[in-house]
């Protein structure tokens, strides 16, 4: 097959109509969460990536020691669950299923 | 469970356990024996069981479309044959199911259906595409101060979860409707192909129904053609090929992570 190369005017015209009114994926948005270890609601954990690696939704107790949610970065460590429980960056201890 | 009294199987054993597990008319494989150091097949059996299950629950998880159109009761039997005719190839489940699209393209009882292969494989490459490796994606604004010819010349490389799956169904269509709840099934209209592109520029997994020409314009891409060439490829296969429509669908989809001038 040719490879001719459309004209030049073309391509760069083509270039302008594309990045005007262009809206980017939102990076920011992924880079700004972290995950917060005890804070999630049982069954509100997050998570889901297919068989095998499956754990969203399957925190069995509230504030779940080793199920973590997504929060805006920094708000985990001073997220304050009900009977004097935080949030971690870190799993815990505490509040894991028998 | 007592497997053997010896402290290893050896590999002809392994062999035997294997085949013994994954087909259930087999004799339980020799030395599986119960704490009275008689045979043991009820105990083979939930283990036996509890394989098969396990590996039809991730086909499930990892094509949920397909199971939706076809039924959980017959979702589960087709993965049943097709686990003991494919057994996996490795023991990470979010990789099994990758010849699961063939296996249905060549299932004769499915002839009818045949856009279930497709949607199995916009599947297969939606999971790939989640578990790609991240990447830094490319701003295009640095495009807005080159020239027109450096601009035909550039290529770029591909963002490691690109996908792009092409075909004579309306898979997107079907995958709306059936996997992500945005699309009623009777609006879909089953003749006509969709392309589309697959991308994960952040957390999470983004789909664009591509333009005609659309695909075959980012396949050259991808392969190294330039902008011009690529552009060029595209509208002769195709003379709807709208190459702004194409490129602003690639940028927000986070599509490229670098340009070479």
């Amino acid at each position: 097959m040719s490879k001719k190369a459309l004209t030049v005017a073309a391509v760069a015209g083509a270039v302008a109509t594309a990045l005007s009114g262009i809206s980017m994926p939102d990076v920011a948005h992924a880079q700004g969460k972290e995950k917060c270890y005890g804070v999630s609601m049982k069954g509100q954990n997050d998570c889901k990536a297919g068989a095998g690696t499956t754990c969203a939704g399957t925190s069995t107790i509230d504030y779940q020691g080793n199920a973590w949610k997504l929060v805006p970065e920094g708000t985990c460590m001073t997220m304050e669950v009900p009977g004097d429980r935080k949030g971690s960056l870190e799993p815990l201890k505490r509040d894991l299923p028998a | 469970m007592h497997v053997l009294q010896g402290n290893a199987l050896s590999p002809l054993q392994l062999e035997d356990f294997g085949r013994s597990l994954l087909d259930s008319e087999a004799d339980i494989p020799a030395g599986v024996i119960g704490p009275d150091g008689k045979a043991a097949p009820k105990r083979f059996s939930v283990y036996r069981n509890n394989v098969m299950v396990s590996l039809i629950e991730a086909l499930e998880q990892n094509f949920p479309a397909v199971m939706k159109m076809l039924g959980p009761g017959y979702f589960k039997a087709l993965s049943k044959l097709y686990v003991e005719t494919h057994p996996p190839q490795s023991p990470v489940m979010m990789w099994f199911g990758s010849s699961f699209p063939d296996f249905i393209d060549t299932f004769e009882p499915l002839a009818l259906y045949p856009y279930l292969g497709d949607l199995a494989r916009f599947e297969w490459a939606w999971l790939q595409a989640y578990h790609a490796k991240d990447a830094e994606i490319f701003d295009p604004g640095v495009l807005s101060d080159l020239g027109a010819d450096a601009l035909a010349e550039l290529t770029f490389d591909l963002h490691p979860s690109v996908r792009i799956v092409q075909s004579k169904w309306p898979v997107l269509s079907l995958a709306e409707a059936n996997r992500f709840g945005t699309r009623s099934v009777d609006s879909i209209e089953i003749e006509g192909g969709e392309d589309v592109l697959i991308s994960r520029p952040a957390l999470d997994v983004i789909v664009f129904r591509l333009k005609p020409g659309a695909a075959s314009f980012l396949i050259g891409i991808a392969e190294g053609l330039s902008l011009g060439e690529a552009a060029a490829q595209a509208e002769s296969l195709n003379e709807m090929f709208d190459l702004g429509a194409v490129l602003r669908d690639s940028f927000e989809a986070g599509a490229f992570i670098k340009v070479s001038m």
